[in-house]
């Protein structure tokens, strides 16, 4: 019921903050209308990170202390963040093509590295579907999802740290927090999003985790009918009745 | 494509997706949910 009502407050604030940034925040003096992508492209790249983050500190939580539950919420981060990640990279895309003049260029470090950790998310929820049991997919995934997160630095200094066409940050650089390189305007239609993102990323956090959980009990509801089949199947071929329970 | 087509395109395919993902999302739980309550298991809210 709670996470009903949140779902409810996610939804209207999303559309209140795309109502702010699509029409009431003004365009940019130089981007025009292209530059109000940024507010749905920029949060949805902070949320990926969030989510990814999430995946690698259940991971290492779940190798250090074998919870499943700790497996189901990496896995309901992998998958948020592989969305909230493709929605960055196509909102870089509809922005890029009409203020670059390009919809991608591999040779930009941010855009590479990004595509770098879609794929390696992707290659984590791949991984997951090669074993049924769920104590070694649990222990594999840990391992991959923490190795896969030494990208999510790379990606957020490649800024920095190489050139190309993503400009640098514009408050996300700790020297930049107090003193944005935009108008206090747009730098709020960005909060707001951001704001609104976080609530939609609890949310599908929780209804992941939820499906997470019941997956793993179908799955031993099925594990354990196999077993009893195979029982069944062994002392019926062996002669012997079944005892009686 | 005019800047406002870029608009349009970017925010419909984010919510668009964001919508269509919140509803497979829910449909997934619902057929977990109605084969765990099948199976007789626990189908409140996972802890």
């Amino acid at each position: 019921m709670k996470t009903r009502v949140l779902g409810f407050v996610a939804l209207t604030a999303v559309i209140g903050a795309s109502i702010n940034g699509l029409f009431v925040v003004p365009a940019d003096l130089n981007q025009g209308d292209a530059q109000r992508i940024m507010y749905v492209h920029v949060a949805s790249a902070w949320i990926a990170y969030a989510s990814f983050g999430v995946t690698a500190l259940a991971g290492l939580g779940y190798l250090v202390w074998r919870d499943l539950r700790l497996d189901a919420l990496a896995l309901a981060g992998a998958e948020v963040g592989v969305i909230f990640t493709a929605f960055a990279i196509w909102g870089g895309m509809m922005w890029g093509r009409p203020v670059w003049g390009v919809y991608w260029q591999w040779e930009d470090p941010r855009l590479t590295t990004t595509a770098l950790l879609l794929a390696l998310y992707v290659g984590y929820l791949l991984l997951r579907r090669l074993t049924d049991d769920p104590a070694r997919r649990a222990a594999r995934a840990a391992v991959v999802g923490l190795i896969a997160a030494v990208d999510i630095p790379i990606v957020h200094f490649s800024v920095i740290w190489w050139r190309g066409l993503h400009q640098t940050p514009t408050f996300g650089d700790p020297s930049k927090i107090l003193n944005p390189s935009a108008p206090l305007q747009f730098v709020l239609a960005l909060l707001a999003m951001l704001g609104a993102f976080t609530l939609v990323w609890v949310y599908l956090l929780i209804r992941r985790y939820q499906l997470g959980r019941l997956a793993w009990r179908l799955e031993e509801a099925a594990r354990r009918g196999r077993i009893a089949a195979a029982r069944g199947a062994a002392l019926g071929a062996a002669g012997v009745e079944e005892p009686a329970r | 494509m005019s800047n406002a087509g870029f608009v349009i395109a970017g925010y419909g395919v984010i919510l668009g997706g964001l919508g269509l993902y919140v509803a497979y999302l829910l449909r997934r739980l619902g057929l977990a949910r109605d084969a765990s309550k099948r199976l007789g298991g626990d189908v409140d809210e996972a802890p």
